[in-house]
């Protein structure tokens, strides 16, 4: 009988029963959404994921001058505890000088807006290809500006992590941190 | 003469036959076990919902009597948060235990755990816990609601259901085999169950000041092992009436379609 | 009968156009889901071909998902399991999706075996139609026996045990096969992990072997309630939109009791021991599969002997490949075969009471039962449908199918 798509007669006008169709295919459409969410949604990282992206650390151990690596969200992580001299070599370093130009000051304050000139905290990947810079175990070479030395590719940080000679084009990240006590730190 | 077959006679029937399968993979006991008690659960059903402060309670039942002898390990110290608990709560409470890690030298060490830790178990391996409990390991509590036949029925039937050797009648005594150091349950399988009574009157003092009967502390560890089995109940069940919801909306629509469409060929 | 309807299709489109003259999709679906002519007397039965379908997508998609994180070794898979669903963002969901899935899986595919049987859709020429669904089950059931262990729970492992211990009764070879198939002296983490792939592999097999048999359909076109051939349009309606809609209904009920089954009873068709992770040196009370196979382990352990068990159990599937050729009738659809239909309904209580003697322990009752139940399907296939066949009195086909809808109409 009819061989064309949508047979014409009978049952209800045509804009009753074009309606009909809309609204099923709408339906339909957000039916076919709300399915699709959770397995798309499903790819998300887990609780088990998510509770470990904060790591919280007691740096009352670190001396002065001392550095330590940390495990954060799979990445190493420096605190190190500077002395008065690191902190006047950063802050006498004019802007114009540095390739990803931030203040010191930037550098060092956590995410309670408060600034602890003596702790630095930066991810310890290299923003060149992703190798773990050298400086932070004592021994280490630190490069020409006592900070960090990477050893793939030469990059040369400085007493608050900024790039200064090599292929890196960005200071190494500072994460979110916030001192919870002045002697306990949550990163991430 | 042909019998039309209708989707009507065929769907119950189906159904029927999928609960009969049901119903027939429950064990059949090899003798006729007391019922299990009746207990109104305020999680089942298909608007059920657990009851947080009888679970929170329940919690403190755990943490206080069953963790000696009985592991937790596939909830985590953060999922109590699911209980009603704040994360510094959570934090709390997980500082409380010591569990094993690795120094930065090397070496074992023991730390205080972090809510993203799993809970600690009380005996480092099954051998151990079987050692230490004459030969039997009491089980992992995380599904044990989901892992017994009765569910929270039977986790409170067993609470609830011990009797003492001087109450057991000389039948019982005889058809069960009961020793004097035995524990017999009414409801375990065999009646002689390894744990000895657990719980009773006034085990446990409530934070909150509910009356610490027997009864109360059993309904409310069965409503923590219920939550524990099952945390993401109450989403199930919201998700399920949206969607039959939305499929029986789907149905009409699909049927006023199917009938627009088919006007013209009947 | 499935004679094209003219000229290939034009299409207005230039993209759909480019494509389609050099690989021609588009033309494929137009001719074999579009205009295809389709008998017009479709009851619901002819709806779960469709769904099974669509039960087979959702098993795949949640599978992959589930996959994702699922750990398939013995020490870390029940934990991953369970890390799913608690962990995972909506990782309970599509767990319970895959796990009522497969059991409505089969529930489709059983009641469109049942239409198959009871329509005679197996008689020529739809043979090897037929033989490729019997493929597909079986194929099915492989998979969901692997997908059962990957848990590794007590009922996981153990009917794992002893599902692979019966290659042991095939004489001479049968211990050294059933090492093979452990790849140790247990079953154990090696098992668990070849099970895992194979489970991943062979829903894939599946597609394809359901791909050939729409392709067989699709010679000769579908087979209808009265059971005679449609002799022209006036007999048949395109496909789409008559059987796309009517299908896209059909699937709405299925779901909603899937749904029904997913969301407010997950664990009503399991088996609480599987709740308990696996352990080599306990066996639990009764080891039983999950319920779709339960009429086969019936019928396994109806025999007393071992490798008569397993002959008797894999034959009962077997059987069903040769069914075209048992069936002497030349009548298709048993509405019109006044005495064999009852048959049929025997047949489905028959597998029905083998189901329940295979949920129970071989004690009492169930064991003469089980046997009876057995004799009988074998009987039925063997011997009742053979000679049935021959002797059986149809009644008068009717001219054609147009014909019977318009006298349907008329009373």
């Amino acid at each position: 009988m009819a061989s064309s798509s949508i047979p014409a007669g009978a049952h209800g006008d045509p804009t009753r029963r074009d309606f009909l169709m809309v609204a099923t295919g709408a339906m339909g459409a957000v039916g076919a959404i709300a399915v699709a969410w959770p397995f798309i949604n499903n790819l998300n990282p887990a609780a088990d994921t998510l509770a470990l992206s904060t790591v919280e650390v007691n740096v009352q151990a670190i001396a002065v001058g001392q550095a330590i690596t940390v495990n954060w969200r799979g990445k190493p992580v420096f605190i190190r505890h500077r002395t008065e001299k690191e902190i006047k070599e950063a802050e006498a370093v004019p802007l114009s000088e540095l390739r990803d130009p931030q203040t010191d000051d930037s550098r060092v304050t956590d995410t309670a807006k408060k600034v602890r000139r003596e702790w630095l905290i930066v991810v310890g990947v290299c923003t060149h290809l992703g190798c773990v810079p050298l400086g932070t175990k004592p021994g280490d070479p630190r490069g020409e500006y006592d900070g960090w030395f990477c050893p793939c590719h030469g990059s040369q940080y400085d007493t608050s992590g900024r790039i200064r000679k090599g292929p890196a084009p960005l200071n190494l990240l500072v994460p979110d941190y916030l001192f919870t006590t002045d002697t306990l730190v949550r990163i991430g | 003469m042909s019998i039309k077959f209708s989707l009507n006679k065929l769907i119950p029937a189906v159904a029927v036959a999928l609960a009969a399968f049901s119903a027939g993979t429950i064990a059949t006991a090899a003798e006729d076990m007391p019922p299990l008690p009746k207990h109104d659960w305020g999680f089942k059903g298909p608007f059920g919902t657990y009851d947080r402060a009888a679970a929170q309670r329940g919690f403190q039942i755990y943490k206080e009597v069953c963790s000696a002898c009985h592991s937790l390990e596939l909830l985590s110290y953060r999922d109590l948060e699911g209980l009603g608990l704040t994360a510094n709560q959570v934090k709390g409470i997980a500082a409380e235990f010591q569990v094993s890690d690795i120094g930065d030298d090397g070496s074992a060490i023991e730390r205080p755990a972090r809510p993203s830790d799993h809970f600690k178990k009380p005996f480092p391996n099954e051998l151990a816990a079987a050692a230490a409990n004459g030969g039997k390991a009491p089980p992992d509590l995380s599904v044990i609601v989901k892992a017994r036949e009765g569910g929270p029925d039977y986790v409170y039937g067993i609470l609830t259901g011990y009797v003492p050797y001087d109450k057991l009648t000389p039948e019982q005594i005889k058809e069960f085999n009961v020793k004097k150091d035995d524990n017999f349950n009414l409801h375990f399988p065999g009646h002689r169950i390894a744990m000895p009574q657990p719980l009773e009157d006034g085990k446990v003092t409530y934070v909150d000041g509910t009356k610490n009967t027997l009864q109360q502390e059993a309904s409310d560890v069965v409503e923590f092992l219920s939550w524990a089995s099952e945390p993401h109940l109450e989403a199930r069940n919201r998700t399920g009436v949206r969607v039959i919801l939305f499929l029986l909306a789907m149905a009409g629509l699909m049927y006023a379609v199917k009938r627009a469409v088919w006007a013209d060929a009947h | 009968m499935a004679s094209s309807h003219g000229a290939p299709p034009v299409f207005n489109n230039k993209v759909v156009a480019w494509i389609d003259h050099r690989l021609p999709i588009f033309s494929y679906m137009e001719k074999e889901y579009h205009t295809f002519p389709t008998p017009r007397n479709f009851n619901y039965f002819w709806n779960f071909g469709a769904i099974a379908t669509v039960m087979l997508v959702l098993m795949i998609v949640t599978g992959i998902v589930l996959a994702t994180n699922y750990q398939p070794n013995a020490d870390l898979a029940f934990a991953s399991v369970e890390r799913i669903m608690r962990d995972v963002p909506s990782g309970w969901l599509l767990r319970y999706m895959h796990m009522t899935g497969a059991s409505f899986f089969f529930a489709a595919v059983y009641i469109h075996i049942f239409r198959g049987l009871y329509y005679g859709s197996y008689k020529a020429p739809r043979e090897l139609l037929w033989m490729l669904g019997v493929v597909i089950l079986l194929l099915m059931m492989a998979t969901a026996f692997m997908g059962y262990v990957l848990p590794w729970g007590q009922m996981s492992f153990w009917g794992a045990t002893v599902i692979t211990n019966l290659f042991s009764a095939i004489p001479v070879v049968g211990e050294s096969i059933v090492t093979w198939l452990w790849g140790g002296f247990a079953v154990g983490n090696p098992t668990l992990n070849r099970f895992f792939a194979l489970h991943y592999l062979l829903p894939f097999i599946i597609v394809g072997v359901v791909a050939l048999h729409v392709v067989a359909l699709h010679v000769h076109g579908s087979n209808n309630p009265l059971g005679i051939d449609p002799k022209g349009p006036q007999d048949t309606v395109p496909f789409h939109p008559y059987y796309t809609m009517k299908d896209g209904f059909g699937v709405m009920i299925f779901l909603i009791i899937y749904a029904a089954f997913t969301f407010f009873a997950p664990n009503a068709l399991g088996d609480v021991n599987n709740y308990i992770q696996a352990n080599p040196l306990v066996t639990p009370n009764e080891i039983v599969p999950e319920w779709y196979l339960l009429p086969f382990y019936a019928i396994l352990r109806a025999i007393p002997d071992k490798l008569g068990g397993v002959i008797c159990m894999f034959g009962s599937i077997l059987l069903l490949l040769v069914l075209p050729w048992l069936d002497t009738s030349r009548v298709r659809s048993c509405t019109f075969r006044p005495i064999y239909k009852w048959f049929v309904f025997v047949l489905v209580i028959d597998v029905l009471v083998l189901g329940y003697c295979g949920a129970h322990p071989p004690e009492g009752w169930y064991v003469p039962a089980a046997r009876l139940a057995t004799t009988y399907y074998f009987f039925h296939f063997l011997i009742l449908l053979p000679v049935l066949g021959k002797i059986e009195r149809p009644l008068p086909l009717p001219s054609s199918i147009a014909d019977a809808v318009l006298k349907k109409k008329a009373v």
